[in-house]
């Protein structure tokens, strides 16, 4: 999994690339904290657009990101995630911005 | 009388966490002569992740051990996966069957059983403390015309 940081003031976008599993959840969340420490942002955009595959894992990720967020006093927004990771999102009642139209 | 399968696939892999891709793709592979629709091959591969992690995260956590995965084609168009280890069994399937519940830590979000029961027509879990688990579960690929 590749995560890509831009920053705009206190707004964080990391976007996600490749296949969010079991497997790659882990260096996807050292990766998040370690820009949420570096950038300490007030809002944090998690761009799922470059996601080819995300199962449970990925849920997982996005709590602990809202976690992580609430404790900063900020918020997140999942956008651009592709139509499988949103059937994934939606079994867990988790509300995302679909692909094309952040 | 057990029904026979039109077409199988068997495969045996270690319960490392690199496998979990190789599972999906194997399946998907397999699938792919019932024609599915992205869809429906998004919902079975995402089924085979979750059963394949829960082997790997749960049934072998201190050690690896042996998973095997088997995948059938019956008549209608019905796609069956059995999902088998050898570990450390669930102590209480109807639990883990619940929505978020979890023993896996922060890391895991306690939705696998939630996701492979929406996403697959059935789900059946059998497990024995210290002997394994076997999940198996069925989708029936909807033929569409203009399909052979």
């Amino acid at each position: 999994m590749e995560v890509t940081s831009t920053t705009n003031g206190r707004a964080l976008t990391l976007a996600l690339r490749g296949e969010l599993d079991h497997h790659a959840a882990r260096e996807t969340v050292t990766a998040i904290e370690r820009a949420l420490e570096a950038g300490l942002p007030m809002h944090l955009v998690l761009d799922f657009g470059g996601v080819t595959f995300m199962d449970s894992s990925g849920i997982a990720v996005a709590m602990r990101a809202r976690r992580r967020m609430a404790a900063l006093g900020g918020a997140v927004a999942l956008v651009n995630v592709p139509a499988q990771a949103k059937k994934v999102f939606d079994a867990a009642g988790i509300a995302v911005n679909t692909e094309g139209n952040t | 009388m057990k029904v026979k399968p039109n077409n199988y696939i068997a495969l045996e892999f270690l319960s490392r966490s690199a496998n979990e891709g190789f599972a999906r793709a194997a399946v998907a592979a397999f699938a792919a002569q019932l024609d599915p629709t992205l869809d429906e091959l998004g919902d079975v591969k995402t089924a085979v992740s979750e059963a394949v992690t829960n082997a790997i995260v749960h049934a072998y956590p201190d050690e690896l051990g042996k998973i095997s995965l088997r995948a059938s084609i019956f008549d209608g168009n019905v796609l069956e996966l059995v999902i088998r280890d050898w570990g450390c069994g669930i102590p209480d399937v109807e639990k883990a069957r619940e929505p978020l519940y979890t023993t896996g830590g922060e890391e895991r979000s306690g939705m696998g059983f939630t996701i492979m029961e929406s996403f697959m027509d059935t789900l059946v879990v059998r497990s024995k403390p210290d002997k394994g688990t076997v999940v198996t579960m069925k989708r029936r690929i909807a033929q569409r015309s203009g399909r052979k």
